[in-house]
């Protein structure tokens, strides 16, 4: 391991992407990642890479279809309402069954919204990035070096399964300086062989397509059924989460990303107030670590669910819990940071209530 | 010193996100938690830069600091904007040549440095985010010495090391005063 060294979270996340072997970005300049595209203007072209600032999200998102079906790591970079740009090219590269990487450091919204960190758009990145029936594979880092980690698991990933994945940040986690180290790895043990990609050979041999167009809709219901199946496997086994002080807790906050950070930290002041609260971190979103939530049920007296939006996550938390616990929800949102006092006092009144 | 927030604020080019990162690589050449959050918004466009610091012995959990221990405050409207939400014994550090006439909050310590003034007196130009932090090392003890040099040489670009030895110059001034 190399030594620790303070980076934005939009950095490093676009040096472990050059360090994951992508060497083909497109991007279009948005608050609060433009770091992202400016680190790899500054780095691609010294490593052979392709660095393109599109004439907009839409066209970045098709160039990335394009590199990824010519079998190479690509990747692409926004916030919010450029993720909304890029959603019908998403759905293009999930139905043609295409891996890539799709960063979204989202602010507040909805519209043009504000440039503050936000979490409103875990909809869009879990149920409905796109048209059709399709789900992505969806990382929400909660460090800076986390960043770094998934960025490396959502290439590998995207790759084992051929599918888009997301690193769903915000602009905290974009912005903020903290400590980092690389992994020294050698990217290519990790990129398996891309025999379905379409690299020319002069008819040596069958052709490969690549397409999401299927008029037959046998033909179309077959594929996306096979795809489910594939959906099915990747829930049973690629879910992660982290669990804080969750032993003996009465009260569990779920909470991802930037507002799992202030969940830990309000977990620690209830604690010093004799209240027995604890943490689940959801790490991918999709797949939904449910085993963990549906584990808490027996022992745990509440959820709290704390996110940086209205109430989005907290529907699949009513889901797996299916009423056998209350489930309460603490938000903020435009581009607030809630506060551990805040998440405190949250916890408080439900362990008064339920005392 | 379990953990320290620390908001270092002022006009834009006045050295407030480096001294700001100055400060974490210090914690961070002591092994703490650290981290650093710039203010991204409008206000970057002319009004007040600020920049939160956390340095800490446990993990940190929000980067954004609403109640700093320690304020550095290198203009007016930086120091009417925090000098009311300090934390109970508080540590305000002003600019005295550019911030004066202010009415000081109860519970806190003042320290009044007319850092951009000895910055121009003592060929340290640019340097008074220097000089203040090396007041903020005295009066809090935040890194040690050797931490401050290496945070230092870490947040030097590599183009500018010959300014290495004017900002310690100006460490050394501010922890003399």
């Amino acid at each position: 391991m190399a030594e620790r060294v303070l980076m934005k979270g939009n950095e490093a996340l676009a040096e472990a992407a050059l360090r994951a072997g992508c060497r083909h970005f497109f991007g279009y300049p948005i608050t609060p990642q433009t770091e992202v595209a400016a680190y790899m203007a500054k780095k691609m072209p010294k490593i052979g890479g392709t660095y393109l600032q599109a004439e907009s999200e839409i066209a970045a998102i098709n160039m990335v279809y394009g590199a990824a079906a010519a079998g190479v790591r690509a990747m692409t970079s926004s916030s919010s309402p450029g993720i909304s740009l890029k959603a019908e090219g998403i759905s293009y590269m999930a139905g043609a069954d295409l891996p890539c990487l799709i960063c979204n450091i989202m602010r507040g919204g909805p519209g043009l919204g504000g440039i503050q960190p936000s979490q409103a758009d875990y909809w869009q990145a879990t149920k409905a990035t796109g048209h059709g029936d399709f789900q992505i594979l969806v990382f929400a880092p909660s460090t800076v070096q986390e960043m770094v980690n998934t960025v490396f698991k959502a290439f590998d990933l995207a790759d084992k399964y051929r599918m888009p994945a997301m690193l769903l940040g915000d602009g905290m986690l974009g912005q903020m300086m903290e400590p980092v180290e690389f992994p020294d790895s050698d990217p290519s043990a990790n990129i398996p062989a891309k025999d379905w990609a379409l690299t020319g050979h002069h008819n040596a041999r069958k052709h490969n397509v690549v397409n999401s167009l299927f008029l037959q809709p046998q033909a179309l219901e077959d594929l996306v059924v096979e795809r489910y199946k594939k959906y099915d496997y990747i829930k049973e086994n690629e879910a992660m989460h982290e669990e804080y002080l969750c032993e003996d807790a009465d009260i569990i906050l779920v909470a991802y990303g930037a507002s799992s950070r202030i969940a830990k930290s309000a977990v620690n002041a209830a604690r010093a107030q004799g209240i027995k609260a604890g943490v689940i971190r959801p790490i991918t979103l999709w797949p939904y670590p449910s085993k963990p939530i549906d584990a808490a049920c027996s022992k745990a007296k509440a959820f709290l669910v704390v996110e940086m939006s209205m109430g989005q996550m907290v529907d699949d938390v009513r889901l797996i819990v299916n009423g056998r616990k209350p489930v309460h929800f603490y938000g903020r949102t435009g581009g607030i940071i809630p506060t551990p006092a805040e998440v405190l006092e949250q916890i408080k009144k439900i362990a008064g209530g339920d005392r | 010193m379990a953990t320290q927030n620390i908001i270092l604020a002022g006009f834009g080019g006045q050295g407030i996100l480096f001294a700001g990162k100055v400060m974490a690589y210090c914690g961070l050449m002591e092994g703490k938690e650290v981290s650093w959050l710039p203010s991204y918004g409008p206000e970057m466009r002319g009004g007040t830069a600020n920049c939160s610091v956390c340095l800490s012995d446990e993990p940190i959990s929000s980067p954004l600091v609403l109640n700093p221990d320690v304020l550095i405050a290198m203009n007016g409207p930086s120091y009417d904007k925090f000098a009311n939400v300090m934390a109970k014994d508080g540590k305000i550090f002003i600019d005295s040549t550019l911030v004066n006439g202010k009415k000081f909050p109860d519970g806190v310590a003042v320290f009044e440095v007319p850092a951009t003034q000895l910055a121009q007196d003592q060929d340290l130009s640019g340097l008074a985010n220097i000089i203040l932090l090396g007041k903020v090392l005295k009066e809090t003890q935040f890194a040690s010495m050797e931490a401050v040099k290496k945070g230092i040489e870490k947040c030097v670009p590599p183009s500018k090391t010959h300014l290495i030895e004017a900002n310690m110059r100006a460490i050394q001034l501010g922890m003399s005063l």
